[in-house]
């Protein structure tokens, strides 16, 4: 498997996403700087981390998205190559038009960083695959605009047709029904506030997060 | 030097100098400075920078050892970790442009101390943080805890440095003056360490970051000063802090390193270009030609004063290898910095800054650092207080409500509504932090199986009753922090707080607190590697409770031989090594439950501090215990109550034999650990061997926790209670 990280000025789950990508499925990872406009070849995964992209200045997301390398992103999603955007990289999802809906300030205006526990909603995506047994994953959440929104209707699609993904048990941060991460309609892009990169090991209190990544290697062996 | 003013006397006294020290630097000049020359000298001379109170004492410290790879006087001290690896980390203080303006006051803070540490060519990998806040009562207390918690969240979490540990006191004696002391810690290579000495002449000098502007001028002599009812007109001296530029900043800074561009380095700290460019040119034993216009500026018609003493943050100075100039320009270009090469160093020892074609500033640079005055203030030596003999105390008539009451008290409530607001899980490293239960945070080096140990500490009330015991306790309980998650402790920072040293009685604090400390240091092999005095905490002739923070780092060589308290399993045996006499004098327990604030406090006994401490190494490294849990404030039964909590296990403590029942809980005897385990008799042969008291006090099991015949309370009433104080309070519950 081949996957590449992108890097925004700010971004600071690049390594982490990096790492935990490599421990659980032993792929090489690229870093790739926001100001390139294509990608590597033959790529797997590609992961926007979580951060401060440009400081979080105007809005979560919003200058990130217009970033260089965000056309190739898309291109990559378009193409079948799996894209996932994690906590800021969710959010620069919405902000790019990836991903329906928005992160808003969390409920209690303050930020939160804790232990979640997620009902995997869907597990049979790309990116939950491995989750089919348990239905549940321990990760942790680290925000202060977390909290996903989305008009009704859109709530209600996101629902009927599986792009919820992952719900909160306890919901930290005021997310629209409980919602921790969705995909979109073709099944290529994920986005989700939980930190699958601080949770691959047991060391770090779960090592649920490993899951996501092993589901879209899985994805691929099986589809070889 | 014609268009610039000479302020005389009275503009000396302005800015914070004595007529002494005036009389002085005119002695020295041979002439009277102009109005640059007399801000560098006040800024300089600040005890701010200058440590002119306190230096004396501070020589008292250990600062060697075998670990230590570099001590004070550098932005941060240095400790070799093994494998070619070093720890760099340093503690500092922010507490008068916290209390005028919190928010910004405590997110600098973080910014400043990171700055320290990646000067030193290290990535930072873990923050913490003292805190101490006035009465929760005091209507200011709210606003001050809300806004440096959300300062120190913002700062940190964009940046992307895990938050881990700290510790939060509230008392009146704070009610004026709040305490805010940020560490940070990072790791480097040993043979990639960057010191701020200017290593000859005629090299390039380089400013990089955020552009200057007029925020934070003489900030280091507000930090110098008391307060009193005019200081909110202050607010304008406090710094403006931009995590983005200071990420960016990192970062640009140990990319630049890497490409072995940089031949010193210093950060823009308290006193903006006059302390770095002084120090380093200082420490270098050189010369320096600043042109001030060159200097990247945030608006337009800045004069050289405001250039100089500007504390705009996210700031670099460095000295540059000939010839790199433009290799250091294309990383800082892709990093979005400003960036100008604003002079070179010189043969002379003189500092000379030129601004719109013309000589502003013209002075020898050895009375700026070397001739800064150097005082031994009068002290007096405190007065002690009587011991409390326990005996003299009525034990309370409800045992389980007076536990109750202990828990949920300001010093001992949960801190969850302050460190669920910090990120403590990016970098993916941190394996114990804030909300695991363990004494100290331990964060994985990166890449290894080993991890370091951190922790701050003081108890206040302590040091008040007593500076040198208290002192040593301070030093004491960071060792024993250490030593309770099964880490070598290896050296520790300070952040020395105090009120006016100008006072006798203060300065007889601040000099038997640094005797008591070093005494530890010495008795436990922790040398000091780093540290920071602030002075002056006072409002309106009162001074703070004194506080010496000590931040103590150790070292686990394999990070899964660790313990926390969180791991008791129900049928454990609960054992309690070291001696326990019920010293009650100056407790958690007098003061929250009695309302008394007298007595000695427990004394420290440094040699049994240190067989309990290797001892308790020794069973976490044996694999004996891996559940255990310092006495501290409160004693015996808020440890058990605060194991039993994060274990989610109820435990029972067997009722007290031949000692007096409020000894027995709430004392707090120093140098004492309970541990869990499930072989006692390993665990006693092992403190037989040690000569270390031991002593079964209980054991695990059930969903309570009793002590016989005197409480008995289910686990969720005491998390109940434990949890909802400070939410309460800060959503404006009374106090």
């Amino acid at each position: 498997m081949r996957a590449a990280v992108v890097v925004f000025p700010g971004s600071n789950c690049d390594r982490d996403c990096q790492v935990a990508i490599t421990q659980a499925t032993g792929a090489s990872v690229d870093m790739v700087w926001h100001q390139e406009t294509v990608l590597p070849d033959r790529l797997d995964l590609v992961v926007l981390p979580g951060g401060f992209a440009h400081g979080d200045y105007l809005r979560c997301g919003a200058m990130a998205a217009l970033s260089p390398i965000m056309g190739a992103v898309r291109d990559a999603a378009a193409r079948g190559v799996a894209v996932a955007g994690i906590c800021n990289g969710f959010q620069v999802l919405c902000e790019a038009g990836m991903l329906p809906g928005a992160l808003l300030r969390n409920r209690d205006l303050k930020y939160v960083c804790k232990r979640v526990e997620l009902d995997v909603v869907n597990a049979q995506t790309r990116f939950t695959a491995a989750f089919k047994e348990t239905r549940t994953a321990w990760m942790t959440v680290g925000n202060g605009e977390g909290n996903y929104f989305a008009d009704e209707a859109t709530l209600d699609r996101l629902e009927g047709e599986g792009q919820v993904v992952f719900r909160y048990r306890d919901n930290p941060n005021g997310s629209a029904r409980d919602i921790a991460g969705i995909i979109d309609a073709s099944g290529n892009v994920l986005g989700m506030m939980p930190h699958p990169d601080r949770a691959f090991e047991p060391a770090l209190g779960s090592a649920d997060g490993a899951k996501v990544f092993q589901s879209v290697l899985t994805g691929l062996l099986e589809a070889a | 030097m014609t268009s610039i003013p000479v302020p005389g006397l009275a503009g000396a006294l302005e800015s914070g100098l004595k007529p002494e020290e005036y009389a002085l630097i005119v002695q020295r000049l041979n002439r009277e400075p102009n109005a640059v020359e007399l801000g560098l000298f006040s800024v300089m001379w600040s005890e701010h920078c200058s440590y002119k109170s306190s230096r004396r004492h501070l020589r008292a410290f250990p600062t060697h050892g075998k670990v230590v790879i570099q001590g004070p006087g550098e932005n941060a001290g240095v400790v070799d970790i093994g494998d070619g690896q070093a720890c760099v980390f340093k503690m500092e203080s922010h507490n008068h442009p916290s209390f005028i303006e919190p928010y910004q006051g405590a997110a600098t803070g973080v910014g400043g101390i990171m700055r320290d540490v990646f000067t030193m060519g290290a990535r930072p990998i873990a923050l913490l943080n003292a805190l101490r806040f006035g009465d929760p009562a005091d209507p200011r207390t709210r606003r001050l805890v809300s806004g440096v918690v959300s300062g120190i969240g913002g700062y940190g979490n964009c940046v992307g440095v895990p938050t881990v540990g700290g510790e939060v006191n509230f008392h009146r004696g704070y009610n004026g003056n709040i305490l805010v002391n940020a560490m940070c810690v990072g790791l480097a290579q040993t043979d990639r360490i960057f010191y701020s000495a200017a290593p000859g002449p005629n090299l390039p000098v380089v400013y990089f970051g955020s552009k200057t502007g007029r925020d934070g001028i003489h900030g280091a002599t507000m930090a110098s000063a008391e307060f009193d009812a005019e200081s909110e007109a202050k607010r304008p001296t406090v710094q403006v802090g931009d995590p983005f530029a200071e990420k960016l900043l990192i970062e640009a800074t140990l990319e630049l390193m890497a490409s072995g561009a940089v031949a010193a380095i210093q950060d823009m700290g308290a006193a903006g270009l006059t302390s770095s460019s002084v120090e380093m040119a200082g420490k270098g034993g050189v010369g320096l030609e600043l042109n001030l216009d060159r200097v990247p500026q945030r608006e337009a018609g800045m004069s050289a004063y405001e250039m100089m003493l500007s504390e705009s943050q996210e700031r670099m100075l460095a000295i540059l290898v000939p010839g790199r100039e433009a290799d250091a320009q294309a990383i800082f270009t892709r990093w979005g910095l400003d960036a100008a090469v604003i002079g070179r160093t010189t043969e002379t020892g003189r500092i000379v800054l030129t601004h719109g074609g013309e000589v502003v500033c013209d002075l020898p640079l050895a009375p700026l650092t070397e001739d800064a005055p150097l005082y031994d203030r009068p002290h007096t030596a405190p007065v002690l207080r009587p011991r409390l003999d326990v005996a003299d105390l009525s034990p309370p008539a409800d045992w389980g409500q007076t536990l109750l009451t202990l828990i949920a008290s300001p010093d001992l409530a949960s801190r969850r509504w302050i460190y669920e607001q910090y990120d403590r899980h990016v970098m993916a490293d941190s394996l114990e932090e804030s909300d695991t239960g363990a004494d100290a945070a331990v964060v994985r080096v990166h890449g290894t199986t080993k991890a370091v140990a951190l922790t701050c500490d003081c108890t206040p009330r302590y040091v008040a009753a007593d500076p040198y015991q208290g002192g040593m306790q301070a030093v004491a309980e960071a060792w024993r922090n250490l030593c309770a998650v099964g880490a070598t402790p290896l050296a520790i920072t300070d952040n020395l707080n105090f009120g006016n040293p100008e006072k006798p009685e203060i300065m007889g604090q601040i000099v038997a607190a640094i005797a008591g400390m070093s005494q530890a240091c010495r008795a436990l092999d922790f040398p000091v590697v780093s540290g920071n005095v602030s002075l002056y905490n006072e409002t309106d002739g009162e001074a703070i409770p004194p506080t010496p923070v000590v931040g103590g780092v150790g070292l686990l060589a394999d990070a899964a031989r660790r313990a926390g308290y969180g791991r008791l399993k129900p049928g454990q045996s609960l054992v309690l090594l070291g001696e326990s006499r019920g010293e009650i004098g100056a407790s958690l327990y007098l003061r929250e439950i009695l309302g008394r604030e007298d007595g000695a406090p427990p004394p420290v006994d440094l040699e049994a501090e240190r067989a309990a401490g290797v001892l308790v190494r020794d069973l976490i490294g044996a694999g004996l215990t891996a559940c255990v849990h310092d006495l501290s404030d409160g004693g015996l039964a808020i440890a058990a109550v605060e194991m039993a909590l994060a274990s989610r296990v109820g435990l029972g403590l067997a009722a007290p034999e031949g000692v007096s029942a409020l000894g027995y809980l709430f004392g707090e005897d120093q140098g004492r650990y309970l541990l869990a385990c499930d072989d006692v008799e390993a665990v006693r042969a092992r403190a037989a061997a040690a000569g270390v008291a031991c002593a079964m006090v209980g054991e695990a099991g059930g969903e309570r926790v009793r002590a016989a015949g005197l409480f008995d309370l289910p686990l969720d009433r005491l998390r109940e209670a434990h949890e909802s104080w400070l939410p309460a309070y800060m959503s404006g519950a009374a106090a």
